[in-house]
């Protein structure tokens, strides 16, 4: 066991865990972050995606020594009242269905957009491909999107 | 009697009380014959009333509904309270739906599975509604001393035209409230459905964006301990051994237990769970076969050949039919075990204390898990409360109560609040699929291309009946004959979205498109005349709708401009299941030699549309589920253990590979009969047939993507 500073959605926290305990299980288990979703442990399913740096990566496989000072955001963090444009995109499009996987579509939607604010129907489909969706919410998620992008900028 | 649990209470009456709570109405999913009560908040409060469901309206308008049904993604959180706030006249911005956690010992329509929730509540939510506007009707009528006829109501308000009075429901709630409800209550015209019908938006599309703690595995509990489960790596071993020293050495565990056939590691966290589990030592004895997927293929073979079949139904004289045949058509189709793969696993919460039982997780079978724990613990079944949260998918799985089950022992050895969590791995090796099954289809021609016989054959493991000898084409044939077999296997089989039909609609569908190519029919006239047929001189008894099933043909013919595409090959498919018709085209188009599934037309009887959003979104995610089942789902075994453990090796269908879903709702005012499951089944047999125009070869066995016809294709 070691103690792990982070910085996560703008906070500081401290976690007494294993160095290979993976991100997912340190935000839900110790942090009581429990927005960001487990789905296979093995970075098939996006369920557990998170920004690093403002990157989309899988907590699932990212172990919590590996984070060091890079700035964590969370589905909890991504804005302070729930209205980021992916958000609300998600909500006029009325995405969710079970809603176990969007917190995980939203995280890899809103990377993918900022890196990329006017995409094409192409790159929105290649980027959201990693992220599976059980209850197949897919021509939601790619509509919604689409959606935000048209009212980001 | 089913009541709410005290947490479910809470949550109403705290919403109720910020809304200044008037009017309170106590009703039943339970009883279509009891009518709504007016209640007071004290008794609610108390539990002395036993209602299930409750609305409440408040001097701020706000109006609070409970919604007693587990929410699993088939959207009736939203579904229900629209149905009163119709009736109502409600001004649905001023509606809040509260999810009922529901705690009672014979909740009769609890189980959110078989497409049933919302046909069931109906006829009772409509009547809540109707009865909490006639209350305010009423005591707006008393007030205002004009007759309660004259009155109307919309948006929330009252209105008494002659004398241009006006005021909304929170103005007269605390007066509906001293009044009594009455046991008759007339319903509105459906024709005049204002609210129903239209498009209305999950409520709880925050929640989920923001990443509230909603699901089974989002609870915690202070003090909780973790634990991860070791059960037999191959179906047909049972636990000799256990060795668990070297887990218990490592941090964080607390315990190793050992119950039935399974080892629980109790620690916590559940990664030092999961870490502590991989040096267990466990030793196994095979206490049945363990069967690998040819040894399935060969069981098949020798059944559908020799077995002992059970007659499931039977018309006429088949044997006379096939020897007069002027052609016959043979077809065997297979399909694979499936693992349900809701993306939330399996998970329980269960706390045993000295006095009782507390159980909080996804569970579709509360009740299940509340006798099995009274079971396992001695304790009378008033003493286990199960508390139900949202759930990250179901698809049949949680209607088992297996992992609940598991909490309930372990707590009950560690003597401690446990919450027991399945990986993806366990989750997806641990059983309860839907059954492998083949089919033998016969179909006898006369000199005209009539069909005069037909034979199914189902075979299945642990499949139960793996026929629905009852649906189409039964009816329309006058010789007919449906049986089956079943082989006992140590692989668990349980209910999957559309049980049995998930696969047997498609085998049907790309059947009947074989015999009619074979009869030198056009695939849509062949079912009509088949159905007419039904209709005029039925073989039997007939217990499908035939004119049902006939507007959702001609409707998908007419929408997907049936037969005049040009470079467009259609593959069409109908089914009628779990109370529902639905009619699907395929479309198929050949882009740089490679056929690609590019559409899917889909015409939807499902009766009156409650909620258009949630229900495109149900067929949709219907059609997509039923494509990629069929293209890639495939769970292979050798020696008793699964090949396919997560979704690495299990694949599922990406948003990449979906077709675009066009779907049409058929208006026709018959009562909802449901949306969670018949969009499935006849999409498998939509993308068949239309393959098979575009390729010339069948596809026979499910997953397509196996096929000949897909070979070099990815
Ligand atoms: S849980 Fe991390 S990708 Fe699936
Ligand atoms: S909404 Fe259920 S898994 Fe995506």
């Amino acid at each position: 066991m070691a103690l792990f500073k982070l910085s996560i959605n703008n906070r500081a926290y401290s976690a007494d865990v294993e160095g290979d305990t993976p991100l997912l299980w340190v935000l839900r288990d110790n942090l009581g972050l429990v927005g960001t979703k487990y789905g296979c442990g093995i970075a098939q399913c996006g369920a557990c995606t998170v920004h690093l740096d403002g990157k989309a990566v899988r907590s699932c496989v990212l172990p919590v020594s590996a984070v060091g000072k890079a700035k964590v955001t969370t589905i909890e963090g991504l804005s302070e009242k729930g209205d980021h444009p992916v958000q609300k995109a998600w909500d006029e499009v009325d995405v969710a269905q079970c809603g176990y996987c969007q917190a995980g579509q939203i995280m890899t939607a809103a990377a993918f957009l900022k890196e990329k604010p006017k995409p094409t129907e192409e790159e929105i489909v290649g980027a959201m491909s990693g992220n599976l969706c059980r209850c197949g919410t897919y021509h939601r998620i790619r509509e919604a999107v689409k959606v935000a992008a048209s009212k980001t900028n | 009697m089913s009541t709410l649990n005290q947490t479910s209470r809470r949550d109403f009456m705290k919403i109720a009380a910020a809304a200044g709570g008037g009017l309170f109405l106590g009703f039943n999913w339970s009883d279509t014959t009891a009518a709504p009560v007016v209640v007071d908040a004290k008794q609610i409060a108390a539990g002395s009333v036993k209602f299930n469901s409750y609305l409440s309206i408040g001097s701020d308008n706000i109006i609070t509904i409970v919604s007693p049904n587990p929410e699993i993604g088939q959207g009736i959180k939203t579904a229900f309270p629209m149905v009163v706030a119709e009736e109502l006249d409600a001004d649905w911005k001023l509606v809040k739906t509260v999810q009922g956690k529901l705690d009672n010992a014979a909740f009769e329509r609890q189980v959110t599975g078989g497409s049933g929730a919302v046909p069931h509540s109906w006829e009772r939510l409509r009547k809540a509604g109707a009865t909490a506007r006639y209350l305010l009707v009423n005591a707006a009528a008393a007030k205002w001393g004009v007759p309660a006829a004259e009155i109307t109501t919309a948006d929330s308000k009252l209105f008494h035209k002659a004398s241009g009075k006006s005021a909304g429901y929170g103005e007269f709630a605390e007066a509906a409230g001293k009044l009594t409800a009455p046991t008759d209550i007339k319903l509105k015209d459906e024709k005049s459905f204002k609210l129903i019908g239209q498009s209305v938006r999950n409520v709880d599309n925050k929640n989920i964006a923001t990443g509230k703690p909603l699901f089974g595995l989002d609870f915690y509990r202070e003090g909780m301990l973790f634990a991860i489960i070791q059960r037999p790596k191959a179906f047909g071993f049972k636990l000799k051994s256990v060795d668990s020293a070297a887990a218990k050495a490592m941090p964080g565990i607390v315990d190793v237990v050992t119950f039935e056939n399974s080892v629980a590691v109790v620690g916590k966290s559940t990664w030092q769970c999961k870490k502590a589990r991989e040096v267990l030592k466990i030793e196994y004895e095979k206490a049945a076969d363990l069967e690998s997927s040819e040894d399935h293929n060969r069981i098949f073979s020798n059944l559908m050949d020799n077995g002992e079949a059970t007659v499931r139904r039977k018309n006429g004289d088949v044997e006379a039919a096939f020897k007069g045949a002027a052609k016959v058509i043979k077809a065997e189709y297979q399909c694979p075990f499936l693992p349900h793969s809701p993306l939330e696993p399996m998970n329980f919460f269960a706390h045993v204390r000295e006095d009782g039982v507390e159980l909080v997780g996804p569970t579709q079978t509360p009740d299940r898990a509340r006798e099995a724990a009274a079971k396992i613990t001695g304790f009378p079944t008033e003493k286990i409360t199960v508390e139900i949260t949202r759930q990250g998918g179901g698809f049949g799985r949680r209607l088992s109560a297996d992992f609940a089950i598991e909490a309930v022992h372990v707590s009950k050895l560690v003597k401690a609040p446990v919450k027991v969590i399945w990986t993806r791995e366990d989750d997806m090796t641990g059983g309860t699929y839907r059954p492998a099954v083949r089919y033998r289809f016969e179909a006898a021609l006369d000199k005209n291309g009539e069909m005069i016989g037909y034979k199914l054959r189902g075979v299945g493991i642990n499949s139960g009946n793996p026929t629905r000898e009852d649906n189409f084409p039964s009816g329309s044939v006058d010789n007919l004959l449906i049986d089956s077999v079943e082989h006992k296997s140590a692989i668990t089989t349980g209910p999957w979205r559309a049980p049995i039909t998930n696969f047997l609609a498609y085998a049907e569908q790309s059947f009947i498109d074989e015999v009619a190519e074979a009869a030198g029919k056009d695939p849509v006239q062949f079912r009509l005349a088949l159905l007419e047929k039904a209709k005029k001189s039925p073989a039997g008894e007939v217990k499908y709708d035939v004119d049902r099933m006939i507007a959702v043909i001609k409707l998908a013919a007419e929408k997907s401009n049936w037969g005049k595409k040009k470079g467009v090959h259609q593959g069409f498919s109908v089914y009628f299941s779990h109370r529902s018709y639905v009619a699907q085209v395929g479309e198929v188009v050949v882009e740089k030699g490679k056929p690609t599934l590019k559409n899917i037309i889909a015409a939807v009887d499902c009766g009156i549309v409650i909620n258009k959003s949630g229900s495109l979104q149900q067929v949709r995610g219907g059609v997509v589920d039923g494509v990629g089942h069929a293209m890639f789902g495939n769970m292979t075994f050798k020696a008793g253990t699964p090949d396919q453990s997560n979704f690495n090796g299990f694949r599922l269908i990406r948003m990449n590979e979906i077709p675009e879903v066009d779907v049409h709702f058929v208006d026709n005012g018959i009562s909802p009969t449901g949306l969670g499951e018949p969009a499935l089944p006849p999409a498998g047999g939509a993308v068949a047939n239309a393959f098979y125009k575009a390729t010339k070869q069948r596809l026979r066995n499910q997953p397509f993507i196996n096929e000949e016809a897909f070979k070099g294709i990815s």
